[in-house]
């Protein structure tokens, strides 16, 4: 089996103005969503409000579960220490403590009159500034180093600006969507980032050894053409391998219930992003820069110290 | 001709080998458990077992398994969480008739048999957000163990300043706000000669700065400490701290707990699996340091009331008050110049070997040679921090404890060595440990605790596993489908990869956390990238007309610089982002690195090894079979 069983030529390159179009339309779109509505962040980032309850007889953590929802809290975390020690979890609501713990001794005491509240406070974000420190940090060196390395193996700045204006573009356009669609962003979903990153830059590399491999038994074809035809090279083997990547993500997104929802959905609009990205925006980037056959084979020069006697 | 050499078989299947054993454990999954210990430490007998089995059974707490574990202590197992937190409430209750001396612990125990978990095979721990758990977040102070540096300093300053027989009025710390910080004062009377002091506290301090200054009432000497040393001295009190939690953590038979430093000065604890989070956070949060001081000969006033001089604590023996005993109030030294403790086999029984830093040596070398036949106390201060309501506000207090834990002859003259005697060889491992681990250097205060649940329950970990598998089966298929009997090999190299993956997780007692699953899916799409590029070639090959074993030796050979770099450049992302990330992203890098180490040595020594076997050496091959 194969996907495209002739030599395909689609016209990347000759196209590319309608793809940058496109993707400034979304990154316009993600960052004005992103900065206007933000993100809908979940109690890993916003922080909430812990609940100790102590029960006189023991009770199930699904009958609190159920009282804690009628009384209107969304997705409460409820666990237990004992057979009648209890729990509760709840995303930040804006309420004070002295505000939510007569609302709690209500409700638990319809389950029990017996209960006591034996700590309810509002506690602080599990993550925050720190996570969001180290992910800018690490992000930048990440991107830094690897610019330097493709410099290194491909002897030009064109194609390290393509690679990581592609790599830039994947997760921003999954926080575009994650903002637009104000699906819940938990540290999952983060995890989910990362990896979006690594299949992206990924892509990209394997794209430009392409393009190196070309350009080295064809130094007279045009740079056009040279890019062209490691896009449509290696275009089977993107879209296989992108294929059987989704087969995981999609099998965790439709069986793996609803906590990995997000995670499973940023992986699978990552994935997708980052296929686009890497055959229409990276190299053409490049392009773009006025990348040609002598930028990643300098051609050889003699030294002018060799003429010396 | 196709041909791979021979030392590369041997290497792949010598790999392949460890890593089926090493991630074996993971096939058993695990059991809730209450973990029974004695609480002297000694091991449990089988007759003690059944007794404990006894008073479970009569309690009506359902069990599906009773064992003594490796560690000697009683594990008792269940089938849901209801039975275990049921068999929790028999074990408190006292009046059921499970024996005093007996702690217990909530727990998962790992299926694995035995002899895997005694030649330490074990499965790979869950991370606190798929299991659940508990966070703890200290926070050190460090100034406080500054300023425990400068007391130390203001001894030897009057040792030396004894020694040149030089006068001296007072030797004091100067205050927080003067414009030397973190500096003592010497102060002298007048006509001192100033440049001796300063030359006698070189001799013992050779690295503070000093400088003469003239007070109101006299003359002085102030030496500081530099920046360096203060900033040393609270990088020590951390890392000292870590190691301290870190130890009691692991004497609570916490399976893989996680101790790390976070941010300047603040160490987060997480103890995935942990329920009962009252009592650890009870054993955790104690602060505890040690002090050596003499004891005082006098006779303990009946009222209770220490003379000037001495102070009167309580004496324990095997966690028990036994009495009184008075010490001098004179410190020889305090448990931050402890610089190891060890229990051994002595000639008079089972002891504890100290180890003192030098200033501490020094001190109890001159104390012991004025004082043999006296006795010396063990004074072991517990601090905890207690929050309580006081007019509608909570006010955090710090609760002092005292006691004497060890009182000893002196019976010669020693210096930073010596032995304690006199104990059961069980006592002897305690003191050491609690020597050990009892000496922080500076007081910790909790400043975030909370009781982590899973984010994924039980029944989501399942629905998870079974989504894995479900998408992992389907991938395999679809593989065989695309490249027919190169499917094939494709799906063994994979399985390969996920076993090596998993047995180096494994070995590294790396916890695995969602993050950590999300590196893994990567890491799979990454090595079914790679065999992807290498197939592609070798049909690339193929029909340019270059023959079966030819294409198969050119599409590995060619695949391999895209393989390389683009790996590599996945790999510089891992490796920055464990360098600069913490916690999830933390989790993240290390499974991606290894996980991209795993794929690549699979999808090209592994399976090169494979296809050569297959088609390699002489055969004439017709036709590759690969879609």
């Amino acid at each position: 089996m194969e996907f495209f069983h002739k030599k395909t030529s689609f016209p990347f390159m000759a196209t590319r103005k309608v793809w940058y179009t496109l993707s400034a339309v979304l990154m316009i779109v993600s960052f004005a969503s992103f900065f206007m509505k933000g993100l809908n962040f979940a109690i890993d980032f916003t922080g909430g409000v812990a609940v100790e309850a102590a029960f006189p007889k023991e009770i199930s953590t699904e009958t609190v579960r159920e009282a804690v929802v009628a009384a209107g809290f969304h997705e409460p975390q409820v666990s237990q220490s004992s057979t009648r020690d209890v729990n509760i979890g709840l995303q930040s609501t804006g309420q004070t403590a002295e505000q939510l713990r007569p609302i709690f001794e209500g409700l638990l005491g319809k389950l029990d009159p017996g209960v006591k509240i034996t700590s309810l406070e509002v506690v602080g974000p599990q993550v925050g500034d720190e996570l969001r420190y180290a992910a800018i940090v690490s992000l930048s060196v990440t991107l830094v180093l690897i610019g330097i390395y493709i410099i290194l193996r491909f002897h030009t700045w064109r194609l390290s600006v393509g690679a990581i204006l592609a790599v830039l573009h994947d997760p921003i356009l999954v926080l575009g969507v994650f903002s637009v669609t104000q699906t819940k962003f938990d540290l999952a979903v983060v995890a989910a980032i990362l990896a979006v990153i690594g299949y992206s830059l990924n892509d990209t590399v394997i794209v430009f050894d392409r393009i190196r491999e070309n350009f080295e038994k064809n130094r007279r074809l045009s740079p056009d053409q040279t890019l062209d035809n490691a896009i449509n090279q290696t275009l089977s083997r993107t879209i296989m391998t992108k294929v059987v990547t989704s087969i995981v993500v999609v099998a965790l997104l439709l069986l793996g219930g609803e906590t990995l929802r997000g995670f499973s959905e940023a992986l699978l609009i990552g994935i997708l992003a980052g296929t686009y990205s890497s055959i229409y925006i990276s190299s053409s980037i490049a392009l773009s820069f006025g990348l040609k056959a002598e930028h990643v084979f300098p051609p050889v020069r003699k030294d002018p110290l060799d003429q010396l006697p | 001709m196709l041909e791979y050499p021979r030392w590369k078989y041997i290497l792949v299947s010598i790999v392949l080998v460890f890593a089926l054993l090493f991630a074996l454990p993971n096939v058993f999954g695990d059991d809730r458990a209450l973990q029974l210990a004695r609480k002297d430490r000694e091991a449990i007998t089988v007759d003690q077992l059944t007794q404990i089995e006894k008073v479970f059974k009569d309690a009506g707490a359902a069990y599906i398994g009773a064992e003594i574990d490796r560690t000697g202590n009683a594990l008792l197992r269940f089938a849901n969480d209801t039975d275990q937190l049921r068999a929790r409430d028999v074990a408190k209750d006292e009046k059921l008739g499970l024996p005093k001396d007996y702690v217990s612990a909530m727990m998962y125990a790992s299926r694995a048999p035995l002899w895997m978990q005694a030649v330490g095979l074990r499965a790979m721990p869950l991370g606190l957000d798929l299991r659940g758990g508990l966070y703890l977040l200290y926070e050190v102070d460090v100034n406080a163990a500054v300023d425990q540096l400068i007391q130390s300093y203001d001894q030897d300053f009057r040792r030396a300043l004894r020694e040149a027989s030089i006068e001296f009025n007072d030797i004091s710390t100067l205050a927080v706000d003067s414009d030397i910080p973190n500096a003592l004062s010497v102060s002298l009377p007048p006509n001192t000669d100033r440049a001796a002091v300063r030359a006698a506290i070189k001799r013992v301090q050779p690295d503070l700065q000093c400088r003469d200054a003239n007070l109101v009432n006299g003359i002085a000497v102030e030496c500081a400490l530099t920046l360096q040393q203060v900033r040393e001295r609270q990088d020590f009190a951390i890392t000292s701290n870590i190691t301290t939690l870190r130890n009691r953590v692991n004497a609570m038979g916490v399976s893989e707990p996680l101790v790390q430093r976070q941010g300047l000065n603040r160490i987060s604890v997480q103890l995935p699996g942990v329920q009962n989070s009252a009592e650890v956070k009870d054993l955790l949060g104690k602060v505890a340091t040690l002090e050596i001081r003499l004891e005082d000969p006098r006779p303990i006033p009946s009222n209770g009331r220490a003379p000037i001089g001495a102070k009167i604590y309580d004496r324990m023996e095997d966690g028990q008050i036994v009495g009184k005993a008075m010490l001098k109030r004179d410190i020889i030294v305090t448990g931050n110049q402890l610089v190891n403790a060890t229990s051994s086999m002595g000639q008079s029984g089972p002891q504890v070997d100290v180890t003192l830093d030098s200033a501490g040596g020094e001190e109890m070398l001159r104390t012991t040679r004025a004082n043999v036949g006296k006795r010396m106390g063990v004074v072991f201060i517990e601090q905890r921090s207690e929050t309580v309501e006081i007019n509608g506000a909570p006010v955090t207090r710090v609760i002092k404890d005292e006691k004497v834990i060890s009182l000893a002859t002196i019976q010669g003259v020693f210096g930073n060595r010596f032995q304690t005697t006199g104990l059961t060889s069980n006592q002897a491992r305690d003191l050491s440990q609690l020597l050990r681990g009892g000496a922080l250097t500076a007081p910790v205060s909790i400043v975030n605790e909370r009781t982590v649940t899973a984010t994924l329950g039980e029944q989501n970990i399942k629905d998870g596993v079974t989504a894995l598998v479900v998408g992992m089966a389907a991938l395999f298929l679809f593989m065989i489908v695309y490249y027919q009997l190169f499917g094939v090999v494709a799906d063994l190299v994979l399985l390969a990869n996920v076993i090596v993956l998993t047995a180096l997780l494994s070995m590294f007692k790396t916890a695995l956390t969602l993050p950590g699953i999300a590196g893994i899916i990567l890491t799979v799409g990454m090595a079914v990238d790679a065999n992807v590029l290498i197939y592609e070639r070798i049909r690339e090959e193929l029909r340019n007309g270059v023959s079966p074993q030819a294409a198969i030796k050119a599409g590995f050979e060619k695949a391999f610089s895209a393989i390389a770099d683009s790996n590599v450049t996945t790999f510089i992302a891992g490796v920055v982002l464990f360098v600069f990330g913490t916690g999830a992203i933390k989790g993240f890098a290390v499974v991606l690195s290894l996980g991209i180490l795993t794929s690549m040595f699979t999808s090209l020594m592994g399976s090169r090894a494979l296809l050569t076997l297959m088609f390699g050496g002489k055969r004439k091959i017709a036709k590759l079979h690969i879609g």
